[in-house]
């Protein structure tokens, strides 16, 4: 084993051990050392379980998601928030929750229906001559997602009070809906795409290196985009259907694991580990910044994730890369 | 359509970007372990030709044939393991190593879940060796000068070990020495025993290094063969609209463009 792997395996690690740690400090076992009641049961298994378990899941979907688009587009800033999967999947849920009553399910239903749609329609306007460029996925992105953010602003203006509240909640994203029906999609789901994204890691290394030479190496350049951008679409709306587009997680996972491990390439394995680890991180943070207020996960994931961006930036700035 | 005598031709070859027509009906054969370079003004289609050799670019019509077969009906990684290409501006990845660039020529011969073998690193140690990269091998690329940059990218085409290698305008963008460099390791890759195919700026390094010599003006084949029979005052004032003299290369021996002063003066 070469030594970048065996960092990026001791990497790895770390990172499963730090999604334990949030998971049992979000659990908080030291409270049950009198022996566990009846209603300490109940709220760990309806309660606390299924909230680690779509933490997990949908910050090791998103995160993955995250490093497939940055790498297909060859940008950095190529993320479901930028790309405007996050602003289809609010429309999506903005028209559920007004439209049709707002019960989990149908926000669900419909916030993935929204991103999904999103994706494909990116996909079909950027497609030219049978030719998907990064750049072009990321501009018409920008585009759409300006054109939605508009949308569910006028949405919300629309809306009343409480269905607007529930939607603000629902946009910022929160695993405090979360319930086993939710972990079961979830897991489904991510177990049947991760593994297959997982597969594509070295064509994608190989499509790093632009399209001319991917193609002179043998690599079916298009079929690899196609096959890679709908998997990653899928997982990232089935992530959003759950937990709402936790801001910034997709962006920030795969820049700090690249950072960590030194590797090369899309790292998705370290990746979606340290996605898993964020996102539980930032719920349990979420839940005790402040004494007795519980802020949705979303706005801890945006206010470090968007501080780790400027960070980098101005780094980047710095050492003269941008 | 006769068959053609070499591995790499074209038959009636058009090609063009979006409704742009860029090349005509073209007919040429890459002679079998030729240095061949393909030369011309901007804009002529060198590139675009490159490209269509190495199944980049589709055919608008016409077709590429690879040992007799239309190139595009191989499978396509039976082609990435004799064709290697090094487009004109590839992409860095952030941070990449050489050995690491190198190493990902090997994915032609790679399965999708098979590791690196002791034999990918042999070859990769080999590419390093020929391009004279040994030393540099665990240094990010983004470190190097343009000539060492350069061979690297070389190196990543030979990783692919095939047997005729594409270099599209390898030397663009160098100072002479690195110009020199890049050069001489195509001669000496040619020497081993390669088919080597490469688009070039400059007539004199094409007149010296090349041992065939395809000359496109706009879009069509004007000359080809051995420079000596090739490069004439006449045809550098076709392709290029240059006055010249043409006088043995004192060095070589080869033919050496001396560009007269055009004719059109200012008072």
């Amino acid at each position: 084993m070469s030594p970048t792997m065996k960092r990026s395996v001791g990497v790895s690690v770390v990172f499963v051990a730090l999604a334990a740690v949030a998971a049992f400090a979000t659990v908080d076992i030291g409270q049950f050392s009198g022996g566990i009641t009846e209603a300490d049961a109940f709220i760990i298994n309806q309660l606390l379980l299924p909230r680690i378990l779509t933490a997990v899941l949908a910050g090791a979907s998103l995160a993955l998601a995250g490093a497939v688009f940055q790498s297909v587009t060859r940008n950095p800033l190529g993320s479901p928030d930028v790309l405007g999967f996050t602003q289809g999947a609010a429309t999506g849920a903005l028209v559920g929750i007004m439209a049709f009553g707002g019960g989990a399910l149908v926000v669900a239903v419909s916030a993935w229906i929204g991103a999904v749609g999103s994706g494909v329609t990116i996909y079909l306007v950027a497609r030219r001559g049978g030719v998907t460029g990064g750049a072009r996925l990321i501009l018409v992105g920008i585009g759409i997602a300006a054109i939605l953010s508009a949308v569910n602003e006028y949405l919300i203006t629309r809306a009343n009070i409480v269905d607007a509240a529930a939607a603000t909640v629902w946009i910022t994203g929160s695993l405090d809906g979360s319930t086993w029906s939710g972990v079961v999609i979830l897991a489904a789901v991510t177990f049947l795409l991760a593994p297959c994204l997982l597969l594509t890691s070295r064509s994608l290394r190989v499509l790093e290196l632009g399209d001319d030479l991917a193609i002179g190496l043998g690599l079916g350049v298009e079929k690899v985009r196609l096959l890679t951008l709908t998997g990653a679409v899928l997982l990232a709306a089935t992530a959003a259907s759950q937990t709402g587009p936790v801001a910034f997680l997709a962006l920030c996972a795969p820049h700090l694991a690249r950072r960590l491990t030194r590797r090369t390439g899309p790292n998705l394995v370290p990746t979606l580990l340290l996605g898993a680890a964020l996102m539980l991180w930032a719920d349990y943070i979420s839940q005790h910044a402040i004494p007795n207020r519980v802020l949705p996960a979303g706005v801890v994931t945006g206010v470090l994730g968007g501080g780790y961006l400027v960070y980098l930036l101005a780094h980047q700035r710095k050492t003269g890369q941008i | 359509m006769s068959a053609p005598a070499n591995r790499l031709a074209t038959r009636n070859l058009t090609l063009g970007y979006d409704h742009r027509q860029v090349v005509r009906d073209l007919e040429v054969e890459i002679p079998d372990r030729s240095f061949t370079v393909i030369i011309g003004a901007n804009g002529c289609g060198k590139s675009t030709l490159l490209r269509a050799l190495a199944r980049v670019l589709r055919p608008t019509s016409g077709t590429v044939l690879l040992d007799g077969k239309e190139i595009g009906a191989h499978p396509s990684r039976h082609v990435a393991r004799t064709v290697g290409l090094l487009p004109q501006s590839p992409i860095t990845p952030d941070g990449i190593t050489v050995a690491e660039l190198v190493g990902r020529g090997r994915f032609p011969h790679q399965g999708a879940l098979r590791r690196e073998t002791p034999q990918d690193r042999a070859v990769v140690e080999r590419c390093l060796a020929e391009t004279a990269l040994t030393d540099l091998g665990q240094r990010p690329v983004s470190s190097l000068s343009g000539g060492q940059r350069q061979r690297a990218w070389i190196a990543t085409a030979l990783a692919q070990d095939t047997e005729l290698l594409l270099l599209d305008e390898p030397t663009t963008y160098l100072d002479l020495m690195h110009q020199i460099e890049v050069l001489d390791l195509c001669a000496r890759l040619h020497a081993a025993g390669r088919t080597v195919v490469a688009v070039l700026h400059d007539l004199n390094q094409a007149a010296r290094y090349a041992s065939h010599l395809i000359v496109l003006r706009e879009g069509e084949v004007i000359a080809e063969g051995a420079p000596d029979a090739v490069i004439t005052a006449e045809l550098v004032g076709r392709a290029f609209g240059l006055r010249a003299r043409i006088i043995p290369d004192p060095e070589t021996g080869r033919p050496l463009v001396i560009p007269l002063p055009s004719q059109v003066t200012a008072k």
